[in-house]
């Protein structure tokens, strides 16, 4: 792949932005190539709005460096707002406005030539599915129906970049299914689509997906990559009888390094997949267990983060106490 | 600065207005209210002083004595009493402010040629009217005393006696000295003050509040393209309330107009810019509504009330306080209104006023459009 930096959308180094003592994004780099889908994954006070706030050049980083669309983050933020669209985690349209007013209104901040004003409005309303509601005000919408608008005013003049900062939270999961569909629509016209998120299903729709955790980017990666390259451990799926107490029994062995409950069977994380697989599979029975299921499988995006986190929480941290 | 920018701010703003009745209330109800209340409350005029008597001679003599205060427009004569319990009673319930109490030897006294005393019981504690209403007092007195010795002079066949010094008294601009026709004039700019300020601490800081700003300012728009899209339509509710307010000048108050209307408009808007303009740096650096609000009611009402030379002559007051009223734009536009109401004066003379409220406007345009800032934090 071409990766010259007309190619990427957004390249991030060292970006840094402090409050005070504290550091809420801590040097962090990458780059979104045009056209991608980018994820931003972390939990919720990771990082992932101030760095977005970053990029949209409404918040100025305290060192570091960027470019979005190809204009720089530090000095060239007003070029950036006319090249991207921002969506922000709070809705953030005008709710005593109708629908039709809140477009009107974004139309003209981003001067849409009078000749599009129409088209554009029209695509709007149908993308939100809101043509009924035009004169409706904002307020009395619902969540996904906010949402889309509200995507629909950001991208009103059609910005090669868009913004998403956690755009489902608080939808139903029909808005949300509908939600990404919009946003691989917008994707297969070659837009790029910054999102952040902390749902994992979500992350897995992405392309390339960055983990932020307190404030650092701790991997970077297709979700196949991340699962494959970035797991260290294996898992292994373990259906037998009496799962809880065969759970306690299991964690009690060596070389098992976590034992969780899922649905009715059980995930092992251990450093060696095969030898373990071959003892429990010996030990079970043994303990009274009959004809235990054991089987490797793929870890999900979730095993692959919640390892990460705690690797990263054991390596900063190692005075304090692992809890088992 | 793109025109269509402007346009979309202005024109969203005023939807916002519209469907909200508290700012509409605020914009349209308030002023009136105040210039109803203010107008009527405020005046500084001591006239119809109620008064009781005590007439304990009962002679031809007093009554004519006590004709002469029921006449006059400055006392109203709310009824007579028969001793000083009731005289007590009467100022203690702040029924009446004085008493006039009338000896029994009155008439007899003024029949042998020696001075009368009548006692006169002033309740003392609004000292200020206390004082105006003796001097009435005084002055229905001495022409009393004037019309016996004319009489007795005259029945004497004697010419009557000139006084050797007389003062003729002439008051220019207000020759009534009716204290609405200073009044009037004087609130409009303490009221529109108040109101401009009040109108756009919200507005910002509504939008920060609301979390529409972060939207906002990740698009091109410019800082002063807000800015004035925002002034717009609050410029044109305050314009309509100068017109509302000298509407009512004329036709509630009766206060005339001697100078130029259209330099009382042109002023008026420098005004309304500057008052405007203030409430937006209020509102940008609040960034809170309940706080934006509370910082333009303090900073505009009680220095444009009090230093603005409304209530007390700025002339008067100790010179620190003097030198504090040059920072009260109040203070100019209520000088140009009175020159202009009550002495039909033009920029000839308040060229001054005019220059440091022109100086005033462009200073809160500059710092409302300094100090936004398209960035979070």
């Amino acid at each position: 792949m071409d990766d010259s930096p007309n190619n990427n959308a957004v390249v991030v180094k060292d970006l840094e932005r402090r409050f005070g003592k504290f550091v809420a994004v801590n040097r962090v780099s990458f780059e979104v190539k045009k056209g991608e889908i980018f994820g931003f994954l972390g939990p919720n006070g990771a990082g992932k709005s101030t760095t977005i706030r970053m990029l949209c050049g409404i918040l100025a980083p305290t060192s570091g460096s960027g470019t979005v669309a190809g204009f720089d983050v530090r000095t060239e933020a007003e070029k950036i707002k006319a090249h991207i669209g921002y969506m922000s985690q709070k809705f953030s349209l005008y709710e005593d406005l109708t629908v039709e007013e809140n477009i009107d209104f974004y139309s003209g901040i981003y001067r849409i030539p009078p000749e599009k004003k129409r088209d554009r409005k029209e695509w709007v309303l149908e993308m939100a599915g809101l043509r009924e509601h035009r004169h409706s005000r904002t307020s009395v919408l619902s969540g996904g129906w906010k949402q889309r608008l509200a995507l629909g005013c950001a991208i009103l003049h059609e910005p090669p970049v868009i913004f998403l900062d956690e755009p489902t939270s608080g939808v139903d999961p029909i808005s949300r299914r509908q939600f990404w569909d919009l946003i691989y629509e917008l994707a297969g016209k070659g837009v790029t689509i910054f999102v952040t998120t902390h749902y994992m299903d979500e992350a897995e729709y992405c392309d390339r997906i960055g983990l932020i955790y307190r404030g650092e980017l701790i991997a970077l990666g297709t979700p196949a990559t991340l699962k494959t390259e970035l797991m260290q451990d294996d898992v292994l799926e373990v259906s037998c009888e009496r799962p809880q107490e065969a759970m306690e029994e299991i964690s009690r062995l060596s070389g098992i390094k976590e034992v969780a409950l899922f649905g009715k069977s059980l995930h092992v994380v251990t450093e060696d997949g095969a030898a373990t697989a071959s003892m429990l599979r010996a030990v079970l029975p043994e303990k009274g267990y009959a004809a235990p299921r054991v089987e490797p499988i793929s870890p999900s995006l979730e095993d692959v983060f919640v390892s990460l986190i705690e690797a990263r929480d054991r390596a900063e941290t190692p005075q304090r106490e692992v809890q088992g | 600065m793109k025109p269509r920018r402007v346009l979309a701010i202005a024109r969203k703003e005023s939807i916002q207005i519209r469907r909200d009745p508290r700012s509409l209330g605020m914009a349209i109800a308030m002023p009136m209210l105040l210039l109803v209340l203010f107008g009527y409350a405020l005046t500084l005029d001591v006239d119809r002083v109620p008064l009781v008597v005590w007439d304990q001679s009962g002679t031809p003599a007093s009554r004519e004595l006590i004709s002469r205060f029921a006449g006059s427009r400055y006392f109203s004569l709310k009824g007579y009493v028969q001793d000083y319990r009731d005289v007590e009673r009467a100022i203690d319930s702040g029924e009446t402010l004085m008493a006039l109490v009338v000896p029994r030897d009155f008439a007899g006294q003024i029949e042998s040629g020696r001075p009368a005393a009548v006692q006169l019981l002033a309740d003392g504690s609004d000292s200020n009217t206390a004082t105006i209403a003796i001097g009435y007092a005084e002055a229905v007195v001495q022409a009393y005393s004037r019309a016996i010795t004319l009489d007795a002079t005259q029945r004497l066949g004697a010419r009557p006696l000139n006084p050797p010094v007389e003062m003729r008294t002439r008051v220019w601009f207000n020759a009534d000295m009716e204290s609405k026709n200073y009044i009037i004039p004087g609130l409009i700019p303490v009221i529109m003050m108040v109101i401009a300020a009040l109108l756009t601490s919200l507005t910002i800081a509504r939008e920060w509040e609301r979390g529409t700003m972060e939207q906002l300012i990740s698009t091109p728009v410019k800082g002063p393209e807000l800015i004035l899209g925002k002034l717009v339509p609050y410029f044109v509710i305050g314009m309509f309330d100068v017109l509302l307010a000298v509407l009512m000048g004329e036709f509630v108050f009766h206060v005339p107009l001697r100078g130029s209307l259209l330099l009382l408009f042109v002023m008026a808007a420098v005004f309304l810019v500057g008052a405007l303009s203030l409430g937006m740096v209020i509102s940008i650096v609040a960034k809170n509504q309940l706080l934006a609000n509370q910082l333009a009611m303090i900073l505009t009402f009680v220095p444009a009330f009090i230093l603005s030379g409304l209530v007390y002559a700025i002339s008067v007051m100790p010179w620190p306080i003097r030198l504090v009223t040059y920072l009260v734009p109040a203070r100019y536009f209520v000088s140009l209104l009175k020159g202009i109401y009550l002495k039909g004066v033009g920029l000839s003379v308040l060229g001054g006023e005019a220059i440091l409220l022109v100086v005033f406007a462009a200073a809160m345009v500059a710092l409302a459009n300094f100090k936004f800032r398209k960035k979070l934090v």
